[in-house]
């Protein structure tokens, strides 16, 4: 079987499970408040695999995620207030009316989010060095002041009055979409790009690699996806205070990915999985439940600085375990980093 | 004339109070190459520490600590504080002596910081370090909020303030004066201490080169523990300054300010003293001319677009010097 057709049964199946599970969900067959934490598990997936493409694969250090969230958020707010009712009454105002809405939706906030990752990525990533962490750690608290200063999309009230889309299809077609996306990329003479910044930039730099423009580029995509993130969360309640985009937020999702491992997509999965629900488990303790989590990050940081999972890819695990058992080697080769896989060497870029 | 006048002063105390919170991290920084985040928080566990220590920590309190705290004057103190334990009387006295005090536990507590979670990380890449300093200032707010309380507390006032009116038609207060001496003070105390003696010598062969350091015989592992002590105390400072300036201190007060100084630390140039305190007085006075000028709304958000300013025209900052990375 060819790998196209293989892929066009992996989607078709993705798809068909996505809307096959969107009628339990859109059915109440489940108990509202799992389902909605199921959802929310969904949009932390989706931060978290998205942050964990810029400093975790590409070694930079982002600390304004919640900021590129943000913008997608508010851009794609605005639009559906303003013209998605408009998109949905002219596809019959059905579920699939909305669903359209959404999707155009989501690409103006990922584009919105994108660009302003350019317009940070720029400046700050030519430089080496922490200053992408300052610059982002800054855009994060000047998106929070200009949105609670616009009164267009409700100042320091809040932006209400936004469509509510509460589905699980979309929420996890995103999700898997940003997996797919950061694997790939990840797995291409891109990604190996990238992990050759992450590993030693100079030397990166020496063998022809671009640094600066790998380096935005995976920015860029990065802020997207983070967009994308935010649209579903505008989506998901039709309510949004700058509140929740403040710099506690970006740090919420940079601990998903410390605590999955930076650089493993699995790891970042269940990071976001375990944070967004142990909050929902310590309910209880709520009050030490950020005690616990910082204390927990320091003790995981002296201990295990790389992560539970560190740079693991079960993927790739499971496929040389297959690999090995079929040509009957009883050697089962540890999972190493990508970055010694193979050199990166690229046409055009020396 | 006689408004801008009044505004500078507003903004040259409020960039003394930065520029303090700035030496801390361009100081951690010029030898670790590490931002602490923690720094900013540090200067919130001062202010509360001058709080507690001018106030007490309340009767219930001092009852868990000691059976009946109203039989001896420690229990009292314990109890009160300083000033509510009839020790000491409203006057500059009690706000050197809360300053020192609140300065000493901070010196103890970064020390505490740095050889708790920081040099175990220290053999690791420095985004560990940076990961870890996260955690730490995630610490020192939430724990704070759990210890101290969530709601602002009002801070005591240490001295009576009163108004002198100056030469066309501007006023100062006693409490901006007060302010400003003492903050001047520690930074002349902070630039004698780094260039005039043999700590500060070793402080600056560390920051030059650690490993060329230690081969020198120098005991790095205590210089940094002394640099964080010096820093810590300098936020302390900063701390117990703002509460006698504006007498309201939360836990959660030393995020947002914390992040402007180390603005103000990229401004001047960071890992150089003088430049901290530049940029600290340049951040000030920025925002105070801002919030004058009508935009009140946006002055969190002009430190940041310093920040990216800076970056874009002269990434080493105004009094920097630009390092050549070598291999």
């Amino acid at each position: 079987m060819s790998r196209y057709v293989r892929n066009l049964i992996f989607v078709l199946g993705v798809l068909a499970v996505l809307y096959g599970l969107d009628f339990v969900f859109q059915g109440r067959m489940i108990n509202p408040y799992i389902s909605r934490i199921i959802m929310l598990c969904g949009i932390s997936i989706t931060l978290a695999v998205s942050l964990n493409l810029i400093n975790g694969f590409t070694g930079q250090f982002s600390i304004g995620h919640a900021g590129f969230m943000a913008v997608g958020a508010y851009t794609a707010a605005y639009f559906s207030v303003n013209y998605g009712a408009r998109v949905a009454a002219a596809l019959g105002d059905g579920h699939v009316g909305w669903l359209v809405a959404l999707l155009l939706a989501t690409l103006v906030g990922a584009f919105f989010a994108g660009f302003a990752g350019l317009l940070v990525g720029v400046p700050s990533l030519r430089l080496k060095g922490d200053y992408l962490a300052i610059v982002t750690l800054g855009f994060g608290q000047i998106i929070v002041v200009f949105l609670n200063n616009i009164e267009a999309i409700g100042g320091a009230r809040g932006y209400s009055g936004i469509p509510i889309v509460k589905s699980f299809f979309w929420i996890f077609l995103i999700a898997i979409l940003t997996i797919v996306i950061v694997y790939n990329i990840v797995n291409s003479a891109f990604g190996r790009a990238l992990i050759s910044i992450r590993e030693d930039e100079l030397a990166a730099e020496a063998m022809g690699v671009n640094t600066t423009r790998y380096k935005v580029m995976a920015f860029v995509i990065s802020s997207a996806l983070a967009g994308a993130g935010g649209v579903l969360l505008a989506h998901f309640d039709g309510y949004l205070n700058p509140k929740s985009f403040e710099f506690i937020k970006s740090f919420e999702i940079l601990i998903m990915i410390i605590l999955g491992g930076l650089g493993s997509i699995v790891g970042s999965v269940l990071g976001a999985i375990v944070l967004t629900i142990m909050p929902e488990a310590l309910r209880g303790f709520a009050q030490y439940r950020m005690v616990i989590y910082s204390l927990l990050l320091i003790i995981l940081m002296i201990t295990r600085p790389q992560g539970l999972l560190g740079t693991t890819d079960l993927f790739k695990t499971w496929r040389r375990r297959r690999r090995t058992k079929r040509e009957g080697e009883t050697e089962v080769m540890p999972a190493t980093k990508n970055s010694t896989d193979k050199p990166p060497v690229k046409k055009g870029e020396t | 004339m006689s408004t801008l006048l009044q505004q500078l002063i507003n903004g040259i105390t409020l960039g003394a109070i930065y520029a303090l919170i700035a030496l801390g991290y361009t100081m951690v920084y010029g030898i670790l190459r590490l931002i602490n985040f923690a720094h900013g928080d540090i200067y919130m566990v001062g202010a509360f520490m001058g709080y507690y220590i001018a106030g007490g920590i309340g009767l219930r309190g001092a009852q868990m600590l000691m059976g009946n705290p109203e039989s001896n004057i420690f229990g009292r103190v314990l109890a009160h504080g300083l000033l509510g334990g009839g020790v000491l009387q409203p006057s500059l006295i009690t706000a050197l002596v809360v300053m020192l005090l609140a300065m000493a536990i901070c010196a103890l507590i970064g020390v505490v910081i740095e050889r708790l979670a920081y040099r175990p990380v220290r053999k690791y890449s420095r985004l560990t370090a940076l990961i870890t300093a996260i955690g730490v200032s995630l610490l020192l707010e939430n724990g704070g909020q759990v210890l101290f309380g969530a709601d602002p507390k009002f801070f005591p006032e240490l001295f009576t303030k009163r108004n002198v009116n100056l030469f066309g038609g501007a006023s100062i207060n006693t409490a901006d004066i007060v302010v400003l001496i003492i903050a001047f003070a520690l930074m002349v105390g902070l630039q004698l201490i780094v260039f005039r003696t043999k700590t500060g010598r070793a402080m600056r062969a560390v920051s030059f080169n650690l490993t060329s350091a230690k081969l020198m015989g120098i005991n790095t592992d205590r210089i940094i523990a002394f640099t964080f002590a010096l820093g810590s105390a300098m936020a302390a400072a900063a701390g117990v300054l703002v509460g006698i300036r504006i007498p309201r201190v939360d836990p959660l007060m030393g995020i947002l300010i914390g992040l402007k100084a180390f603005v103000a630390a990229v401004l001047g140039g960071i890992g150089n003293i003088p430049g901290a305190v530049l940029g600290g007085l340049l951040i000030g006075i920025t925002e105070t001319m801002i919030v004058a000028a009508g935009y009140a709304t946006y002055k969190d958000a002009v430190a940041f677009v310093i920040l990216i300013l800076i970056l874009l025209f002269r990434p080493s900052g105004l009094l920097g010097s630009t390092v050549q990375e070598k291999v």
